[in-house]
């Protein structure tokens, strides 16, 4: 009989592997420590804490703890407590010593519910005599006080945890009593936005494959001396800066630009009457397609140089228009560099800050612009992080679709 | 063959506008041949075929199909099949797609379509395997599936540029006595490239054999075997001794070539003219040791043995050329040779080519 003791069973095959590849392991990890931080750094924490800003604002609760509580337990519609305006009184004066910021702070959060509360706040603030009956004495400093909105907005932004930012940046808000309602028309300016931004990204994705496909086909079938120009000259932007880029379509397009100069010298347009290019849509437009266009190009490029220059051919030999073949046969093959392209460009599109804000005027802003105006400006950093959230929802759900339609492993990057 | 089916008249191609390609090629085929051209890299043996197919435009010359000259028709209106070296099937689409795709182009109806695509994977004995992908499949496989593509429509003429190039040598082979089984069957013209000699004697008609652009010889496999009209073709099909010598005598159909100096043979003049250096051609397996009774004799010495199994090779110095080879039938019986040892060879004189240099 043969004995089978030399072949070894299953399980300490498995370890004697699992040794082996333990050292090449630890190697490949160590190997993208660095990586990986850097990652975690500037991405992965990066967007859990937007994730996490747009839905939790402690300002309020932080300073004022008791009031908070006190704020949850009230029903909002019976009159205020003289506890609630005595700790609301005593806290945010009591905050002021600690911290002289902090009451400004969340007077400011106040504020944003309800127009007009910061100089009230601030009366608070600075009054002499603020003692028992604290009730009496604040609706003697301001008879606001004995009206429900001020106690409304600040029970609104009380709690810590909250879904009116996601809610702002989809033109709701939520009231006192916890109903959510949608922003009246003048307010609503988020959705807006959110479309508009989609509808520009469409256009520019649109425009780029359209303008972009050509160029790539003449790319992938010239000869290598000349496709190897044309790249140089389609990666040219990539050398300028973009500001650069995006400040000479000002020089370009402006009212008294080149291009009107010159329809205005060769007679196609008067002098009078030169044509609006920027500071709106139109020159949002051109100017993102123009910058955003490599982006379609080289996928696309790299896709079309691996078709196999006989399968038009075999195509045509079978009887096919150069035409069918080209739609039936050809064009089929581009499309995980097509749709790489229109991902990508979309993607970038969508999150596009700077040549918007740089050449958009009123007409040509982007949802990245209020992001950006909620940071620097209204230092509504919970808004500006829902909206990016939600921004970032979109993309992936984008992403997603994309998987389903295409397949992101057939997806051809340059 | 005026009336050809085919007919290349004073065929010229150019890419580069500074040398030509293809020099001057005339060629006629006839309907129902199977015509190989054979020849090494580069000697325009694609190029031609593409100027057939309407890929490429010839420069200068004309080419008729049928009677009609097709200079100026577009490929997708000349009608034939076409088989590429890479197969060219479309990966975006089942076999049963791509077999149908030229009978979907001519606005066939679909159920004849189906039923064609079914009788041409039947014909290549592919049955089966419709909805798969190209990719799922072998390579050999999916040489059937293109000469299936290219042969549902019927078309009159069917080319191929080499099919079996990418296979394995025993699936080639294999594929060779199909390919030729195919076309026995349907009767159809076709024009076939390859570089591999074997595979154009196994199959072909005639063969054009091809260097430089030019066709060096036209003939069946035979003849060009036995009776090849310069050096090239003699070394290029299958494998010939080469004896350098000077003619110095033609007289009733006989040259007389002095060879290293002193010794003079006999041989057929097929390019010799009196004066000039010429090579003496003679196949190893024609030669035979210690002959009985030869046209033409000479001496040599064993070199080295080689035991091939059905045949023995031997190479031999003769006449000052160490690169002799004979090849000797391994019978029962037959005489054992040693390295060394001083031998009589010998060859019948038709055997015995005098070509050009
Ligand atoms: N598109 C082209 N542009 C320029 N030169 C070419 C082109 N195609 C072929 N040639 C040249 O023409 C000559 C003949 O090429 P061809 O492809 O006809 O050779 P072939 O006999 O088919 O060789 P192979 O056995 O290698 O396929 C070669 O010298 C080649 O370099
Ligand atoms: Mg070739």
């Amino acid at each position: 009989m043969l004995s089978m003791t030399n072949i070894p069973d299953q399980k300490s095959l498995s370890r004697q592997l699992a040794v082996a590849e333990r050292r090449n392991k630890i190697k490949a990890f160590v190997l993208v420590v660095p990586l990986l931080l850097f990652v975690l750094a500037s991405f992965v924490l990066p967007i859990a804490s937007l994730v996490w800003l747009g839905g939790y604002n402690d300002t309020f609760s932080k300073a004022l703890p008791e009031t908070t509580r006190l704020l949850q337990q009230w029903d909002a519609k019976s009159p205020i407590s003289e506890e609630l305006a005595a700790s609301f009184v005593t806290e945010l004066r009591a905050a002021k010593l600690k911290d002289a910021a902090v009451p400004t702070r969340v007077a400011t959060v106040i504020n944003r519910e309800q127009a007009g509360s910061l100089s009230k706040i601030k009366q608070v603030l600075t009054a002499s005599d603020m003692a028992s009956p604290f009730k009496e004495h604040l609706i003697a400093l301001n008879d606001e006080w004995a009206k429900p909105d001020i106690w409304h907005a600040m029970k609104i932004v009380a709690p810590s945890f909250t879904p009116r930012f996601y809610l702002q940046a989809l033109d709701h808000r939520i009231t006192a009593d916890g109903t959510i309602v949608s922003e009246t028309d003048d307010n609503a300016i988020q959705i807006l936005l959110f479309s508009r931004t989609l509808m520009v990204a469409a256009i520019v994705t649109l425009l780029c494959a359209i303008l972009g496909f050509p160029i790539a086909y003449i790319m992938a079938h010239a000869e290598t001396k000349t496709s190897n120009m044309m790249l140089i000259v389609v990666l040219l932007p990539f050398w300028t800066s973009l500001l650069v880029r995006t400040t000479a379509w000002i020089a370009l397009l402006q009212q008294n630009g080149v291009i009107n100069d010159l329809l205005v010298r060769i007679g196609l347009i008067d002098n009078d009457h030169r044509l609006v290019m920027m500071y709106n849509m139109f020159a949002t437009l051109v100017a993102m397609t123009h910058v955003l266009l490599p982006f379609m190009i080289l996928p696309l490029f790299s896709v079309m140089k691996s078709i196999k220059g006989n399968l038009t051919r075999a195509a045509l030999s079978l009887g096919a228009t150069p035409w069918t073949a080209f739609w039936k046969v050809y064009f089929p093959q581009t499309i995980p560099g097509l749709g790489a392209g229109c991902l990508l460009v979309f993607i970038l599109a969508v999150g596009y800050y700077i040549t918007p804000a740089l050449v958009g005027g009123q007409s040509g802003q982007l949802i990245s612009n209020i992001i950006a105006f909620h940071m620097q400006k209204t230092l509504n950093w919970s808004l500006a992080s829902a909206i990016g959230t939600l921004l970032l929802i979109g993309v992936l759900l984008l992403y997603w679709l994309y998987n389903r339609l295409v397949g992101i492993d057939k997806m051809k990057l340059a | 063959m005026s009336d050809g089916f085919v007919r290349f008249e004073n065929i010229q191609k150019t890419y580069d506008g500074k040398s030509l390609v293809v020099k001057s090629l005339n060629l006629s085929i006839g309907r129902g041949e199977f015509l190989t051209m054979l020849g090494p890299s580069g000697s325009g043996k694609t190029t031609t075929l593409m100027m057939l197919a309407g890929f490429e435009s010839a420069t200068g010359g004309e080419i008729y199909l049928d009677g009609i000259k097709i200079n100026n028709i577009p490929p997708h209106k000349r009608g034939l099949g076409m088989v590429f070296q890479n197969y060219a099937l479309f990966p975006h689409m089942t076999i049963a797609e791509n077999v149908a795709f030229p009978l979907k182009v001519r606005g066939v109806s679909k159920a004849d379509a189906e039923d064609k695509v079914r009788k041409a994977l039947d014909m290549v004995q592919m049955s089966g395997l419709q909805s798969r992908k190209p990719a799922q499949l072998s390579g050999g496989q999916q040489q059937r599936i293109a000469l299936a593509r290219a042969l549902v429509f019927e078309p009159k003429l069917l080319l191929m540029d080499e099919p079996l190039g990418a296979l394995d040598k025993q699936l080639r082979e294999h594929m060779q006595y199909e390919i030729k089984h195919l076309h026995d069957r349907l009767g159809i013209t076709v024009v076939y490239v390859t570089h591999d000699q074997s595979e154009a004697l196994t199959m072909s008609d005639r063969i054009a054999v091809f260097d430089d652009g030019r066709i060096q010889q036209l003939a069946t496999p035979d003849e060009l075997y036995e009776k090849p009209e310069n050096s090239f073709v003699a070394q290029f099909i299958g494998e010939n001794n080469k004896l350098r010598g000077v003619v110095k005598e033609i007289s009733n159909g006989r040259a007389r070539v002095e060879i290293g100096g002193n010794t003079i043979i006999d041989a057929l003049p097929i390019q010799a003219e009196i004066g000039k250096p010429t090579i003496v051609s003679v196949r190893p397996e024609r030669v035979e040791i210690e002959p009985s009774a030869s046209e033409v004799t000479a001496s040599g010495r064993i070199e080295e043995i080689i035991y091939l199994g059905d045949h023995i090779r031997i190479r031999m110095t003769v006449l000052g050329s160490s690169n002799f080879v004979v090849k000797v039938r391994n019978r029962s019986g037959r005489r054992t040779f040693t390295a060394g040892e001083e031998v009589r060879i010998g060859w019948a004189l038709q055997d015995c080519r005098a070509l050009d240099v």
